[in-house]
């Protein structure tokens, strides 16, 4: 009963003080904090839920015990984040958004083959591509290449589609001036329609981020090695180990963020960059 | 209809390189069964024999073809149309965990963005957390939730909507906050020099002119649907369902099976969003939108 009045308590504190501060007006720091205090009034719910209405920790375990797993498991949890993360999404990601990005750039010189590849292109990336996986793990084996393939065919049409609508954005009157300067081909792709693409280029980079980690991890539910964060995550459900499953989820979720919000800060330098260097020249 | 030659040029190229790359890829299997039965092959008995096996690497489009035919049109011509072995059967479990978690996304979508648009408090906090939740790949803890759901007595359809229903909420959320707030202030100024309540501006203004915004999210959120509801079969263990053809074809390594129940997930997420597609058009049209 306490831990519930508790929980009430908190749910009534962090409100008043979020509606305190979002009458204020608002600056950087009640940006910041608002969103925060909700997250920990969240987490302090859902403590004393847990707590409170007796819930087993096989269903859902307290905020509490999964902390304590995750600095007790973490050599695991790094384990696994080396071999889904950074040998999976990261090298899938890469290798993906490379490829689209250039065979963006190839297509992008011939206007009959753009045509034809951007309806379909925008097909293909509402598929549920992620079907895939069985047929990838099959072909490149157990080990992260069958799970960097993945990757690479989901994050490929979502980046390609993103530049190729890119490319065209530079206004007819921006491309007959590169004309008059006697800008040869790769002048104007590089000066002028590359910086007027970033915007988009940046956007398919921002969903292939997110799709990236969750190619990787649902490849792995298809057979994988004896370690990465998907196969942790099937084999402890199979445990019942709920709490290990949400230490994964803790990773997978920090990884994501910290990804997106990767990209997000090198699109803010570049999108900043782009205005200065064209009143410069 | 001046983009038909091009997309079939495309089309058709992508056929014959999937052709090109069954050949390259079933080939050495072939081969070797040429040397262990100690004869020479030709090159049309090569690729003959790439493009007809039973368990081939990368099966051709015609096999598959044949086996969607099997499995969907020659069942119904039998009267067997709805057979647990007719994928007509299996996508229709899929469709209904995908409708369902579809409907109740766009519910939650929609009733968060009104919250947000009206009040500035769930403006501030739960919007970056709504941004949030999307970088937490969600697929990856399918199977916890449907085992947990299932535990506490939850179990059949509802577990593979919430999943198709959480990854469907965002895009509606995020379009509806845009749409809701779509009207320019002189059209919200025009409401009040009118003495309209908020509830009329809600109806009269704010709705219809986010409607444009909110078929917009629906086509991704329907799309997202289908990948949730597919990933959602795979932990139950393949009974029924897209999902559960492909996780029972890769065990087996029956890869026209795979490739089927593939193409036929395509075709349902592409009817599916095609559908909304018509029914925005429709809409749009008696509203004097489009």
């Amino acid at each position: 009963m306490g831990w519930l009045i508790f929980g009430l308590l908190a749910w009534a504190f962090g409100w008043w003080i979020n509606h305190r501060l979002s009458d204020r007006p608002a600056t950087r720091a009640t940006r910041l904090a608002v969103p925060t205090i909700f997250g920990i009034t969240i987490i302090l719910i859902w403590e004393a839920l847990v707590r409170g209405l007796e819930i087993s920790p096989v269903l859902l375990p307290p905020p509490t015990q999964i902390a304590v797993t995750f600095a007790a498991k973490s050599d695991i949890l790094w384990q696994d984040f080396v071999q889904t993360v950074i040998k999976g999404a990261l090298t899938g990601y890469v290798l993906g958004c490379g490829t689209a990005f250039l065979t963006a750039v190839a297509i992008d010189r011939f206007p009959f083959l753009k045509r034809g590849l951007l309806p379909v292109g925008n097909f293909v990336a509402a598929l549920p591509i992620i079907g895939m996986a069985p047929i990838l793990v099959m072909w490149f084996g157990f080990d992260w290449q069958s799970k960097a393939a993945v990757v690479v065919v989901m994050v490929f049409f979502p980046m390609l589609v993103n530049t190729v609508q890119g490319l065209q954005e530079a206004g007819a009157m921006q491309r007959d001036l590169m004309r008059t300067y006697a800008a040869g081909y790769g002048q104007t792709l590089l000066k002028l329609r590359l910086p007027a693409a970033m915007p988009f280029i940046f956007n398919g980079l921002k969903i292939a981020s997110t799709l990236a980690l969750i190619g990787a991890i649902v490849a792995e539910f298809f057979g994988s090695p004896i370690k990465g964060m998907g196969f942790r995550i099937s084999t402890s459900v199979g445990q019942l180990a709920l709490d290990l499953v949400w230490a994964e989820i803790v990773v997978a979720a920090v990884a994501g963020s910290a990804f997106y919000g990767a990209v997000a800060l090198l699109e803010k330098r570049v999108t900043f960059w782009h205005p200065s260097q064209q009143g410069r020249s | 209809m001046r983009n038909l030659l091009p997309v079939l040029t495309i089309v058709t190229a992508i056929l014959v390189i999937w052709y090109a790359a069954a050949v390259a890829l079933n080939a050495q299997w072939v081969r070797d069964q040429a040397t262990r039965a100690g004869h020479e092959l030709s090159l049309p008995a090569l690729v003959e024999a790439t493009w007809s096996q039973d368990k081939p690497k990368l099966p051709a489009p015609h096999q598959v073809a044949v086996e969607i035919w099997q499995t969907t049109g020659a069942m119904v011509l039998a009267g067997r149309g709805f057979s647990k072995r007719s994928l007509f059967y299996h996508s229709w479990i899929t469709f209904s965990s995908t409708a369902l978690g579809f409907l109740l996304g766009t519910a939650l979508g929609v009733a968060l963005a009104i919250g947000i648009v009206y009040n500035r408090t769930m403006d501030m906090s739960v919007m970056p957390w709504v941004i949030a939740s999307q970088t937490i790949p969600i697929l990856a803890i399918a199977p916890m939730i449907i085992v947990v759901l299932n535990a506490v007595g939850i179990s059949g359809l509802l577990p593979k909507a919430m999943i198709s229903m959480y990854l469907s909420f965002f895009p509606v959320v995020v379009g509806m906050v845009k749409g809701l707030r779509s009207p320019a202030t002189m059209q919200l100024d025009q409401m009040r020099t009118w003495n309209a309540s908020p509830a009329q501006t809600f109806w009269k203004l704010r709705l219809p002119s986010s409607m444009p915004y909110l078929f917009t999210s629906l086509k991704i959120g329907m799309a997202a649907s289908v990948v949730g509801a597919i990933v959602g079969e795979l932990p139950t263990g393949a009974v029924a369902g897209l999902g559960a053809r492909l996780l029972a074809g890769s065990y087996y390594g029956q890869t026209i099976q795979i490739w089927s129940a593939l193409i036929m997930a395509a075709t349902l997420a592409a009817v599916l969003v095609g559908l909304i597609g018509l029914v925005q058009r429709m809409t749009l049209r008696r509203m004097g939108m489009a």
